[in-house]
């Protein structure tokens, strides 16, 4: 594309795609694959549990022979202990410092737990992570988490898996335009017009799991993702035009004939 | 704490097991893993480094927490 691309820059790493894939709700190892290789994505999360040891491996293989990066997250932790551990567990099994912090408050609605998060990020931040923060739709507390050193922030659009999209656009928009780091929206994304107006909005990118993972089709919606994740991008590089209460012609007046 | 088989009880993924007295933290995890890579351990909720794996011999009444990669997020 010959239009001027600002590089997606987190942390001093930049990525070649703003789409943050999740990896999680697919039937197979082979979906997976097909899932990566239409998105595009250079980062995917994955979550921390116990071995199985009579379960067959290769997630992590899989994403690396896409040449993916991994981003651990913390997902099911509901205290800033927990998460602080877990964050550890990730470092030393995956040999990264990158986290996907995730403190929940609530096992209904998968919401934040605002005070424990800020904890668990300020204790990471301390110890040299690279923390990416799932939080509210709250510029204020996305200033504090920004304050503590973390690498990015990542608002929920709605609560994790509804499908029920940006529901606080405003918010959104000005999480976007008041931080300065990267803002990538997570959660909550139903279908691929959701992903695009978050990137209307200004985040830098988007991070979707169930919306492609429980379609019907993932591999195809990975693509449509894609696309759309560019596609809001560019038209907020491009600037949309205001909107107006009444209609303005587009055709010109003049040189109307008389008929 | 010594088992019947004359070995130590500890819980490894929250599953009572009985070791060998004088096993390692890098015993269980070759006893637990088909690959150490990918792995991360924390005893008594602390991590044990990889590097510390052969050396942290494990107690009676561990609490030991064998960890990799799942799907997810």
């Amino acid at each position: 594309m010959s239009a001027t691309r600002p590089p997606f820059v987190v942390a001093g790493r930049e990525l070649e795609s703003r789409l943050v894939l999740g990896t999680g709700g697919l039937p197979s190892l082979e979906v997976l694959d097909a899932v990566v290789e239409a998105s595009g994505s250079r980062l995917a999360t994955v979550a921390v549990r116990r071995v199985d040891p009579s379960a067959r491996g290769g997630l992590l293989d899989v994403l690396a022979a896409r040449n993916v990066d991994v981003l651990p997250n913390t997902a099911g932790c509901f205290t800033a202990s927990e998460a602080v551990l877990t964050a550890k567990l990730a470092r030393e099994a995956f040999n990264t410092d990158w986290v996907k912090l995730e403190v929940i408050g609530d096992e209904d609605t998968l919401l934040p737990d605002a005070l424990e998060l800020l904890d668990a990020a300020e204790q990471l931040c301390d110890q040299g992570f690279v923390v990416l923060p799932y939080t509210n739709d709250d510029p204020v507390l996305a200033r504090r988490l920004e304050q503590a050193g973390c690498a990015a922030v990542m608002p929920l659009g709605s609560p994790i898996g509804s499908g029920l999209g940006v529901r606080n656009p405003h918010n959104i928009a000005l999480m976007a335009e008041r931080c300065s780091v990267p803002v990538v929206l997570d959660a909550g994304i139903g279908t691929a017009s959701d992903a695009a107006l978050a990137m209307e909005l200004g985040c830098a990118g988007v991070m979707v799991a169930s919306a492609i993972t429980r379609a019907r089709e993932p591999a195809r919606m990975a693509g449509a993702f894609r696309a759309a994740v560019e596609a809001g991008y560019q038209a907020r590089l491009a600037g949309r035009i205001p909107r107006r209460y009444l209609a303005r012609a587009s055709s010109p007046a003049e040189g109307r004939p008389d008929l | 704490m010594p088992s019947s088989h004359g070995g130590l009880a500890i819980v490894v993924n929250g599953e009572r097991r009985a070791v060998v007295a004088g096993s390692t933290v890098a015993d269980l995890v070759e006893a637990w893993c088909p690959s150490p890579d990918g792995i991360a351990v924390a005893r008594n909720r602390e991590v044990v480094p990889k590097s510390e794996w052969s050396t942290t011999p494990l107690a009676p009444s561990d609490s030991v927490e064998i960890v990799t990669a799942a799907a997810g997020g």
